[in-house]
């Protein structure tokens, strides 16, 4: 196909990039995806970093991604299994644990322990947050509805929302307005008296945010968690086979058999703007190429500040775009290991391997975590989210060995002395890590061949994630839905003509979701209402 | 009361669930764990190993071993290679299926038959006047099917089985942990796999030796519940479930022909008389009145229907045996007799018996479905069968 033939360039070969170009290719349009680094999938990325093993260097479970996209692109057929979790484990520095699991009655008796009540209630707090989870579920999958528009539609997408609520009673109104503005501990603590528990689900309300467990407005994270099982119920939750690259590849095999070309390697210098219109990219190389419409799947920050440039936009728009808040809060430690770890709580191989770990042992710990972050610091003793996925996935690691991928949060992009100094901090960042855990896992070290340190500084250098936010903007409440990521402009198109925007940094945002993607092909397709 | 099988002792202990159920008289595990879940993705992902003693076995030996087993058979037996392995059905008179199972042929006059049911007297009726002898075998001999993109591996490193020579469907002994055992490339999980077939006495040893091997390639012991689901991914059928046994039914209705089972290709028929065949020769004549194929369900419908009882769509998360109706328009054209939500492909998937003009693959039809205790119906679509069909299963 010759140059300039393009109907739309995809900048970014990341899961979302990926999906908008399959949609847009479905639609019969010529698309092609630029991608800068030799791997697709920007942070949905499987990476052999150590011969043998397969990390998930950056994002390392699948749960939010749309049942709707995996059947209309057909992802199985294209590669995609996801291997379930079976379980959450917490250990405690006092030799105690807590293991929750698909099993009900193991699950009450295990709560029990720590408080019967809680162990009682556990069960109807789910039923409540599934369901407020459903209740909102149409809204990641829908355009974000904008209350600021004069389009009719726009209204009725809201009054359609409101319905769905005033239809289940002011009860329910009143809940979810509650997990709009509580902290996630004041949440769980309406429900819970047990620390043990409070602590490691409260969790799910922080990851990825530069927020403490305590700070308002992190009990609605915690409600996303609770989507990904609604989904779960469909087997959608768990971990990629092979890594979470292979989301990447799978979209990527269907976008390729839709007839979108990818090419890697493919660094965008900038978007050529012309008269507040788009007319294609500039590649690093110098080459120039052409369509009628230029889609970014990076972040708001580096399309507009980076690759467009400032010179180009409304001052206004710059001033909005420059307050999006990016500011990177966590780090990723990948680990390959001669052989499986033991937890000092509960020695050998079990369940509890195959699951999420959490390193998260009281409210204090995870704010004191926070407390360090607050300064400029990382944390000492940080909150970890920890998977083994070679466990259930044996093609990720030679046998009998494997990989330990570890979360961790509290890890400032802005650290007191700077982000540049992150390279000299890396090391001691990674001994905090590994330290931590060995409080839990004695003879971790001895067990590590090789040890994969991501902070906040590489996972930008590296897979472009601005101030190494993995959401592409923070999912702080005013970031969200019709403010994400500029108020008025958060319908994937852009104040430039033929600019529009596909990734996490647009409504729902972050997480391997791929409903921006999805959304912003069907804007750019003209198409509306619900996509699934 | 079901008898324990030769690897009772081990599984047993194994057995946290206690969920067990009687599979032909022997203590049979559904799910080792409360959920099947973990056994059916090692089977998919890693490897998974199940005890299959319980099938019947027949040792089928003599001058005209094979000469027999070609006239009690559908397929005609006497092209089967030393070393290899076949899958047929065999039929009563009138042409109608009484079990399927494999037969592979150990030597030159020696043939292990399995079959789900008893069938040594079906089989003693055909020897009249030859040089052949059947011993059930069915408690003397142990069965351990091993199965899983890792099997391969689990096996390397605990026998020294020819595995890289070891063609799909072919048979070999080997020395597993020192013990005499013969290794077929074979299974009921459509998938790469091995059975590996045991005297009864070397049981345990077997078991330790490859539960061990398998430690290092995520090896699951699994039970019946996951064998369910991945036979059907496989597009497997289940004597008592997809077809019944024509000698054991009154109703004619629930006789099928190996053609109306979709296992018209194991049928030779123009060869010396074997039972059935005059039968089976004049269906091929006059056509099919069903056959048995695959159907994938309109997940938007089956989401749309839920979203209308206020739900999200809620799915068994094992295989059903429910046999459920199927519809074109308002008639009634057949059955679905498995079905299950596959985690693998993401599609509920039945198999199912239709009316042959409605059995043919890119049919719009619907399945019955029930939400909220009312009967409702839901789209589906004949596809190809197996639903799941990996490289790796026919792969040198």
């Amino acid at each position: 196909m010759a140059e300039g033939k393009w109907d739309a360039i995809v900048i970014g070969g990341g899961h979302n990039g990926l999906t908008c170009a399959s949609y847009l290719a479905r639609a019969g349009q010529r698309v092609l995806v630029l991608e800068r680094r030799p791997l697709l999938g920007g942070a949905t990325v499987s990476e052999e970093i150590y011969p043998g093993f397969t990390f998930s260097s950056c994002s390392y479970v699948v749960s939010l991604l749309r049942p709707w996209i995996m059947r209309e692109l057909d992802l199985p057929a294209h590669g995609l299994e996801i291997l379930p979790l079976e379980a959450t484990f917490t250990p405690f520095p006092d030799g105690g644990y807590l293991l929750r699991d698909g099993d009900a009655e193991r699950t009450r008796r295990a709560i029990a322990r720590f408080s019967p009540r809680d162990a009682e209630v556990y069960s109807e707090f789910g039923r409540v947050m599934g369901e407020l989870g459903r209740l909102i579920k149409p809204v990641i999958d829908r355009p974000a509805p904008d209350p600021a528009s004069l389009d009719p539609r726009e209204l009725l997408d809201m009054a359609r929302l409101g319905r769905t609520f005033l239809d289940r009673g002011f009860d329910w109104l009143a809940a979810e307005y509650k997990m709009l503005t509580m902290s996630a501990v004041d949440l769980l603590s309406e429900w819970f008296e047990s620390e043990a528990l409070i602590a490691p689900m409260s969790v799910s309300g922080i990851i990825g945010t530069f927020l403490g467990v305590r700070s308002p407005g992190t009990a609605y994270v915690l409600l996303h968690h609770y989507m990904g099982e609604i989904d779960g119920a469909f087997r959608a939750w768990g971990l990629a086979k092979g890594g979470t690259g292979m989301v990447a590849e799978a979209l990527a095999s269907a976008a390729r058999g839709l007839g979108a070309e990818i090419r890697t390697e493919a660094s965008v210098e900038r978007i050529l703007v012309s008269g507040g219109r788009v007319t294609g990219i500039v590649l690093e190389n110098g080459d120039e190429l052409r369509a009628r419409r230029v889609i970014s799947a990076v972040d708001p920050h580096r399309t507009f500040l980076g690759l467009v440039g400032e010179g180009h936009l409304d001052p206004e728009f710059a001033g909005q775009v420059k307050r999006f808040k990016l500011r990177g809060s966590s780090g990723k430690v990948n680990l390959a290991l001669d052989g499986l770890p033991e937890f000092s709580c509960l020695p050998g191989e079990g369940i509890h391997l195959r699951g999420d770990i959490t390193i998260a042992p009281s409210v204090d710990y995870l704010e004191q975590a926070y407390d360090d972050a607050k300064y400029g610091r990382f944390s000492r003793r940080p909150f970890m989210d920890i998977v083994i996925p070679s466990l259930t996935d044996p093609s990720v690691a030679p046998p009998g060995k494997h990989v330990m991928s570890i979360f961790v949060q509290y890890a400032p992009y802005h650290l007191a002395e700077g982000p540049e100094a992150w390279p000299s901090q890396r090391e001691a960042f990674g001994d905090a890590v590994i330290d931590t855990l060995a409080e839990y896992m004695p003879g971790l070290e001895d067990r590590i061949l090789h040890r994969h340190v991501l902070t906040p500084w590489d996972l930008e250098k590296t897979y472009g994630l601005t101030e190494g936010n993995i959401f592409h903007g923070e999912l702080s409440l005013e970031q969200l839905a019709f403010q994400r990521p500029v108020a008025g402009w958060a319908h994937y198109k852009t104040p430039l003509r033929n600019l529009w925007l596909c990734a996490s940094g647009t409504h729902p945002g972050g997480g391997i979701m791929g409903a921006p993607g999805a959304l912003c092909a069907r804007a750019v397709l003209g198409q509306r209402g619900s996509a699934a | 009361m079901p008898l324990p099988s030769p690897f009772h002792l081990r599984i047993e202990k194994l057995c946290t669930s206690f969920r067990w159920k009687d599979w032909a008289g022997y203590h049979a595990v559904s799910s080792f764990d409360h959920s099947h879940e973990r056994e059916y993705v090692a089977f998919r992902q890693a490897a998974g190993v199940i005890d299959v003693s319980p099938l019947y076995k027949y040792e089928v030996r003599g001058r005209d071993a094979g000469r027999f087993l070609s006239q009690v058979m559908a397929r005609d037996i006497t092209r089967l290679g030393v070393g290899r392995v076949t899958y047929c059905c065999w039929c009563d008179d009138e042409g109608k299926v009484v079990d399927d199972g494999t037969v592979t042929r150990w030597g030159e006059e020696h043939y292990r038959v399995t079959a789900a049911e008893p069938s040594l007297r079906w089989f003693e009726q055909g020897m009249q006047g030859q040089d052949v002898t059947i011993e059930d075998s069915s408690q003397r001999i142990a069965a351990l099917a091993l199965q899983g993109p890792r099997s391969r591996a689990v096996l390397a490193d605990c026998s020294d089985a020819p595995l890289d020579r070891l063609e799909f469907f072919r048979a070999t002994t080997a020395r597993l942990d020192g013990v005499e055992v013969g290794i077929t490339r074979t299974g009921y999980t459509g998938d790469l796999g091995y059975e590996i077939w045991i005297d009864a006495h070397d049981a345990l040893a077997v078991w330790d030796a490859v539960i061990d091997a398998g430690r290092a390639h995520g090896l699951e012991p699994a039970g019946l519940d996951a064998l369910d689901m991945t036979r059907i991914e496989a597009g497997f059928l289940m004597l008592d479930v997809d077809y019944y046994s024509a000698p054991r039914e009154v109703l004619e209705s629930r006789k099928s022909t190996p053609f109306e089972l979709g296992l018209g290709w194991t049928v030779h028929l123009e060869r010396d008389p074997f039972v059935g065949q005059a039968a089976l020769v004049a269906e091929q004549r006059r056509g099919v009145a069903w056959n048995l194929v695959g159907l994938e369900a309109d997940w938007q419908e089956l989401e749309a229907l839920y979203e209308r009882y206020g739900m999200p769509v809620s799915l068994p998360a094992a295989a059903s045996r429910d046999a459920l109706p199927i519809y074109r328009g308002s008639e009634q054209v057949g059955r679905a007799t498995s079905h299950m939500w596959s985690p693998l492909l993401k599609k509920q998937i039945a198999l199912a018996s239709l009316r042959a003009e409605a059995a043919v693959a890119g049919t719009d039809l619907a399945i019955e479905h029930t939400v909220e205790f009312e009967r409702c119906r839901v789209a589906v679509k004949v596809v190809k069968m197996p639903f799941f069909d990996p490289l790796r299963k026919r792969q040198p």
